[in-house]
């Protein structure tokens, strides 16, 4: 039987070396422009002090929850972060996370909207979605890396290429369940289908359009630890260096680190009435 | 007005090629089998003239929500035209322009949903001016506009709660609120009272009922309830299977049912709110007569004389009063009452009741008719005619 292989590996490999021999301008640029983008809101956030930093997220925790304990929570847990010596690597996940997430809605809200306007662009897209999200992140990070060379850039693409679902996926299913006669309302008084969109479906779907965020800001933090395997900085750096030097007490520290950014980012964006 | 012409209405892909086959004369059943199409309404005529509210009535299923959506091309319709006025002149909607048809639908057509339809993210006030909004009105003309309906539907109060705090009766005064706001002389009202409460459905009918003689809008309204159709309508277009099966005013309905589709509806009616002494009365001639003198009851021996007016008991003569639409029933005496042919089968029964006499109704042509026991009783059962 295997005898007679078939070449699907090899025309894979072809096809990425073709992208890289006659794409190379675009992916050149597209890399330094991703970077110049991460590195410079990573320099300028890194430039306020760590207490004036953590006063304004506690400022504004306070305004948006409304909720002593979280905002107590909040506070303590960066003060945490700090003292343990993981603040300048806490901001840079954060600003991978951010960025990610950003890529992720600016392309996946669209995408969303479309496919839950057109039936057979969805049939289309989810086998792709359901690809993208079980494939083994390892397997593309190999072309990402040939593409863009080493550095936050792979990681930043292999995080979209994980968490773009679910802002597509959630999009989609918010415009889809809009209810009919709030379209037919919207139609019958003359609304132009920008209108709809705008006036109509995006509102009804806004609480399904803000859960796929959240999701897709969860997806992204979970892979700080596989971006730092490529090179990208952040939390996921001391956790690789605690795993090749069999570190514990680093490795639980980092670790950590990561959690409370978890539970904190989660818990600050949540929808109120969301079923987690 | 609206008129429609010839409409017919298939769902489903390319349904122009049911056309050919529904002249062939395929019914809703054949055409669904042999392709997948569904006939939602077929070959209806019918006209509602400026001013009238028109019911269209029927089961679930039988089209008449269908046909309601293709006044403003929710339903585009797949042959024939629907014709309404706008500027001055009648056009059929299907044939203007896109940008006409926006026209049409936020100046000219308006509509109620059943489900109410509101923004559940908009308040009271907000979702009123929804449509004015759409249509880019300055925030003065708006506030005015709004201001002005919510003093209508008495909702005041309520302008900055969300639809979800009020009760169902409030969210669907709202919702003709946002119809009316737009100014728009034609409103389409899909089964807009179903969901609610029978006392609350009662109210809102009488409201209705009240906005309409002071607004004079031409509506189209669609139920599947009869006695709701009957209460509402100037005129009502009975469905089944995508066909108006017949049409014409309520009495027309009630006493001349067409098909005994319309009959069953029809015997679990109410006719005292539905009738007129005028359907239910026959003429004198019927009772018996001796020199111009009609016995209008045996038992006290009462005696009217079609000539003078007058009516003889026991030879005495007794005055016939008058009792139009309006006056105290507490004032009557016992003594026969003459009424007008348009005063109700309601009002008929309780003078009956009251004095003790005959009713004598005083038709158009200024000829006498009588409601005696017997006619009292055949219009209650419904066998008139």
């Amino acid at each position: 039987m295997e005898a007679y292989k078939l070449p699907l590996g090899r025309t894979m490999e072809r096809f990425v070396d073709w992208l890289v021999d006659s794409g190379a301008w675009f992916f050149d640029s597209l890399a330094i422009a991703l970077e110049w983008l991460i590195d410079g809101a990573t320099d300028n956030l890194l430039l306020l002090p760590p207490w004036l930093f953590i006063a304004i997220t506690g400022v504004m925790a306070q305004w948006l929850r409304r909720n002593t304990g979280l905002t107590v929570f909040t506070v303590l847990s960066f003060l945490l972060i700090w003292n343990l010596g993981y603040w300048e690597a806490t901001i840079e996940t954060l600003v991978m996370v951010v960025c990610a997430t950003s890529l992720c809605v600016l392309i996946g809200v669209p995408i969303g909207i479309a496919a839950a306007h057109r039936p057979l662009l969805y049939t289309l897209l989810r086998p792709v979605l359901d690809l993208m999200q079980t494939v083994p992140t390892f397997v593309y990070l190999i072309p990402t890396l040939t593409l863009f060379g080493l550095g936050v850039v792979p990681g930043l693409i292999a995080t979209i290429v994980f968490s773009i679902a679910a802002p597509i996926r959630l999009t989609y299913l918010g415009i889809f369940q809009v209810p009919k006669e709030l379209v037919e309302a919207g139609k019958s008084f003359g609304c132009s289908n920008r209108q709809l969109l705008w006036r109509i479906e995006l509102p009804a779907a806004a609480s399904s359009i803000a859960a796929g965020i959240t999701q897709c800001i969860m997806l992204s933090l979970s892979m700080v630890v596989i971006s730092a395997l490529v090179g990208a900085n952040g939390l996921g750096r001391p956790v690789v260096r605690a795993l090749n030097t069999v570190d514990i007490a680093s490795g639980f520290e980092a670790g950590l680190a990561i959690v409370l950014l978890a539970i904190v980012l989660d818990r600050l964006l949540k929808q109120k009435h969301e079923v987690s | 007005m609206i008129e429609f012409k010839n409409v017919d209405l298939v769902f489903g892909k390319n349904p122009e090629r049911a056309l050919p086959l529904l002249d062939q004369g395929y019914d809703r059943d054949r055409l669904q089998s042999e392709t997948g199409l569904v006939l939602g309404v077929s070959q209806a005529n019918l006209k509602v003239n400026k001013g009238e509210i028109c019911v269209l009535m029927g089961l679930s299923g039988s089209g008449k929500s269908s046909l309601l959506r293709c006044v403003n091309g929710l339903n585009p319709v797949t042959r024939g035209e629907v014709l309404i006025e706008h500027k001055g002149e009648v056009l059929n909607f299907f044939d203007a322009d896109h940008q006409t048809q926006r026209e049409i639908r936020m100046k000219r057509i308006s509509m109620v949903f059943q489900k109410f339809a509101l923004m559940p993210w908009l308040t009271v006030a907000e979702n009123i001016g929804f449509a004015l909004d759409v249509q880019g009105l300055s925030k003065e003309e708006i506030a005015r506009r709004v201001d002005a309906q919510l003093e209508l539907v008495g909702l005041t109060e309520w302008r900055n709660h969300k639809p979800s705090a009020l009760s169902g009766g409030m969210q669907q005064r709202v919702g003709l609120a946002r119809a009316l706001a737009t100014e728009s002389d034609i409103l389409l009202m899909d089964e807009p009272f179903s969901a609610l409460d029978p006392l609350i459905r009662q109210q809102l009918q009488e409201e209705l009922l009240q906005l309409q003689s002071r607004l004079q809008k031409t509506i189209v309204f669609v139920s599947h309830d009869l006695d709701e159709a009957l209460k509402l309508g100037n005129t009502i277009a009975i469905m089944k299977d995508g066909c108006i099966v017949q049409q014409g005013n309520p009495q027309d309905i009630v006493l001349n049912p067409a098909t005994q589709y319309v009959e069953d509806f029809v015997a679990h009616t109410n006719p005292l709110h539905v009738l007129l002494c005028g359907d239910i009365a026959d003429p004198l001639t019927t009772l018996p007569a001796k020199d111009d003198h009609y016995c209008i009851d045996t038992k006290q021996d009462c005696w009217f004389n079609a000539d003078t007016g007058a009516a003889q008991c026991q030879h005495q003569t007794i005055t016939v009063q008058r009792w139009q639409e309006g006056d105290s029933m507490a004032d009557l005496k016992e003594a026969p009452t003459l009424v007008s042919a348009s005063a109700s089968f309601h009002d008929a029964l309780e003078i009956r009741h009251r004095t003790g006499f005959v009713v004598l109704v005083e038709c158009d042509d200024r000829s006498l008719k009588v409601i005696g026991d017997d006619q009292l009783y055949r219009g209650l059962l419904g066998n008139l005619g």
